[in-house]
């Protein structure tokens, strides 16, 4: 499941192969044959190129290809799929559940990852301070990560069951009525994004934590020596300290989020009706949701996903430039 | 139709188009070895079998009558098994890819879907007689006149009872006979401090399997989702939620949740399949069945589930000989009623197997009956439409149950979808 990280790291592997292969002496003598040094180079990234070729390139090719004809079942067996241009990508945009995906696909992953890096950085921060048992602790926190997506997702489903849940059990005993968590319009997206964020906690966890791990001590030392309390030293050494760090997380965040079909899948199907579809539930929906798979406009759809993921990593690559150059 | 790995089958293919990516480039490499399956002596050699049925490992009974047909035939039976959802989509591939497995056991509705992309043989190619079968049962498989397949067994939905319940509250199961007296037997179980009934009306096929009794009980036609009687139908679940008689949950069921529910022992009724008749013997309280009532009396034509037998066109035509044999070994009366224990339990097709059947379990009339009035979901000429009309149908269930719009509303939603996709 790597439409899209695949997609983005070909981009970034690609400007890395880019990059060193003409740093090679070779450059300088363009006109003459390569010699042996450069066939040399050439056979040592050879595994490299071809490996790219065949599992991202191609793939990429192949959805690109999906989308631009117009697969029905018989022309997926028969092989002779009529080229409609971009009409898929047409009908993709005019489609009434269009509107709905992109604004749960936005809610959901702006929500997800605000939240799962703020949780994530105060544990962090707050583990950073070793304690008894904060090793366990640490440790427990990172269960959601362990666990398979399907007993997670099945449980919180479990949990957030209209009837039989303890979510609504416990909000009972507290003299809330009834909500329809995963059967309401209203809370469906919400029940997921919920389930989602605990997913994510742990991932957030571990990498500020090493970011953190990397802020050498004696500059919080000299902060309290200058009189700076818990709240300064927060917001004015920890926090610009690792915006690297914060900046890869949430990228990586926002990848991870935006490709998200298993929890909701399990949770709700995208359901009721399309309350709770993201563009990446409703491009598996029209894939293998139904009896009659439809490839193309899936493959459209999936495409939208790579290019929105896309326009996100060129965001990274500029801030980094620009911090580099900083 | 086995809807059990549904799910899990769901998750198994990962996230979205990867998958399809990565298949037609397994597919562009082994394209050029045009070996496939297909190769090896006619006579003898090895003949590949996928099923459903994931259950049922090497060492089980079923593979062994699967191994005893083949030895039947001369040859050896390479069984693989996979869940519902992906066999349809692993035998799609291998058609692309030109390796298709000379039997496949196939979920009933996607032998239409299948058929229509030309990989599968007709029963007249492979020299099969199929007079024999059930013509309800059989329609499933028939497209412009031709079959692609026989059906294996038969199973449909009924409504089970806990008896316990029915008994306190006063109820007499011979009294349901149409919705106004399920309705009033209901409102009876939820006064008497139980539950009423529950369903499955989640967003995939199985909403749809669902809510058919209701919707064909009607007399609604799913050419024409927006009628009256359809909306009528919808209204009848909807009520049932409204009033308290059928849990919220039911939105996300899938008919194992409601399967589970019900064993509970807290609900009167829940609406569900022959392939629970073992484990409602096995309840911790009585149990019993009653037909799905039509809107106004009579019995609810259910759809039907369960497996077709079909044989993919292979580019060696010397092998259909001994796939004639191993799909007749299959379908003998003797082989239908074994097929039928086996799957506790499947009825068969033919007036024939159901006869031996009932003799060896005569509890099972209602299912024989049941089964009778049932009606294939892609018959009446739906065919390749009837996955996308399904998929506006479940869409209108959800919609309406959950709240968002109301059951006309969501129904006209529905044909106006379903009228653009099938178009």
């Amino acid at each position: 499941m790597t439409t899209i990280p695949t997609a983005v790291g070909t981009s970034l592997d690609r400007r890395g192969v880019a990059g060193t292969v003409p740093a090679t002496p070779a450059g300088r003598r363009p006109r003459r044959a390569p010699g042996p040094s450069r066939w040399a180079a050439v056979g040592f990234a050879a595994p490299l190129l071809v490996y790219l070729a065949l599992f991202y390139a191609y793939p990429l090719w192949r959805n690109i290809d999906l989308s631009v004809h117009d697969y029905t079942i018989r022309a997926f067996v028969q092989g002779n799929a009529e080229f409609v241009g971009l009409e898929k990508y047409v009908e993709v945009f005019g489609s009434a559940t269009f509107p709905t995906a992109l604004w749960n696909t936005a809610v959901f992953t702006i929500v997800s990852i605000v939240l799962q890096y703020s949780i994530g950085l105060a544990l962090a921060v707050f583990f950073r301070s070793s304690f008894r048992l904060s090793a366990v602790l640490r440790g427990m926190f990172l269960v959601p990560w362990l666990l398979p997506l399907i007993v997670s997702a099945s449980t919180w489903a479990w949990m957030l069951n209209s009837d039989n849940g303890i979510v609504n059990s416990v909000l009972a005993a507290s003299g809330v009525g009834q909500i329809n968590w995963l059967t309401s319009p209203d809370t469906a997206l919400l029940a997921v994004t919920i389930a989602n964020i605990w997913l994510g906690i742990p991932f957030n966890l571990v990498i500020l934590y090493s970011g953190l791990q990397n802020i050498p001590g004696d500059v919080y030392e000299a902060a309290s020596l200058d009189g700076a309390g818990a709240w300064k030293q927060f917001w004015s050494i920890t926090f610009p300290l690792l915006r690297p760090v914060s900046a890869i997380t949430l990228l990586l965040g926002l990848i991870y989020t935006l490709k998200v079909v298993d929890v909701i899948w399990v949770m709700t199907t995208g359901g009721p009706g399309t309350s709770s579809t993201t563009l990446a539930v409703w491009s598996y929906r029209e894939a293998f949701g139904t009896g009659q798979p439809d490839f193309s406009p899936a493959a459209a759809v999936g495409n939208v996903l790579i290019l929105i993921a896309l326009v996100f990593g060129f965001l990274y690559l500029q801030l980094q430039r620009r911090q580099e150059e900083s | 139709m086995h809807h059990t790995k549904r799910r899990n089958a769901h998750l198994r293919l990962t996230a979205g188009v990867a998958t399809v990516a990565v298949a037609g480039l397994l597919g562009a490499c082994s394209s050029g070895s045009d070996a496939g399956t297909g190769s090896g002596d006619a006579a003898g050699g090895t003949y590949t079998w996928w099923d459903p049925y994931p259950q049922h490992d090497t060492s089980s009974e079923w593979a062994a009558r699967v191994q005893a047909c083949g030895e039947e035939a001369g040859v050896t039976i390479e069984r693989t098994a996979y869940d519902t959802t992906a066999l349809t989509n692993q035998a799609l591939l291998a058609a692309q890819e030109g390796t298709s497995p000379d039997v496949i056991l196939l979920d009933n509705p996607a032998v239409s879907t299948l058929a229509d992309t030309g990989m599968l043989t007709t029963v007249d190619e492979l020299g099969l007689d199929t007079s024999a079968i059930d013509e309800n049962l059989l329609a499933a498989g028939v497209v412009d006149g031709d079959a692609y397949g026989i059906p294996i067994g038969a199973n449909t939905l009924s409504l089970y009872y806990n008896a316990d319940i029915l008994a306190e509250a006063g109820v007499d199961p011979a009294s349901i006979t149409d919705w106004d007296s399920l309705t009033a037997a209901l409102q009876a179980v939820t006064d008497a401090g139980h539950k009423g009934i529950t369903f499955a009306g989640i967003g995939t096929e199985e909403g749809s399997f669902q809510f058919l009794p209701w919707f064909w009980g009607a007399g609604a036609d799913l050419r024409d989702l927006d009628s009256p009687e359809a909306v009528a139908a919808l209204e009848l679940w909807k009520s049932w939620l409204d009033a308290g008689y059928a849990p919220q949950s039911v939105i996300n069921n899938s008919q194992n949740t409601t399967w589970e529910e019900f064993l509970t022992g807290d609900f009167a009724f829940v609406e569900n399949g022959t392939w629970q008749v073992n484990a409602a013997a096995e309840a911790e309280f009585e149990t019993g069945i009653v037909q799905l009532p039509g809107r106004d009396g009579g019995v609810a034509p259910a759809p039907t589930g369960g497996e077709f037998i079909v044989a993919p066109v292979q580019t060696d035509d010397g092998r259909y000989e001994a796939t004639r044999q191993i799909v007749e070994c299959m379908t003998t009366p003797e082989g239908f009623v074994e097929t039928a224990t086996t799957f506790a339990y499947y009825i068969p097709p033919t007036t024939e197997g159901q006869e031996a059947l009932l003799e060896e379990q005569p509890g099972l009339e209602p299912w024989v009956e049941a089964v009778r009035n049932a009606k294939g979901r892609t018959s009446d000429d739906l065919g390749t439409d009837y996955p996308m009309i399904s998929e506006a149908l479940w869409t209108a269930v959800q919609n309406a149950l959950s709240g968002a719009q109301s059951p006309e509303e969501a129904l006209a939603n529905a044909q106006a979808e379903a009228e653009a996709a099938t178009s």
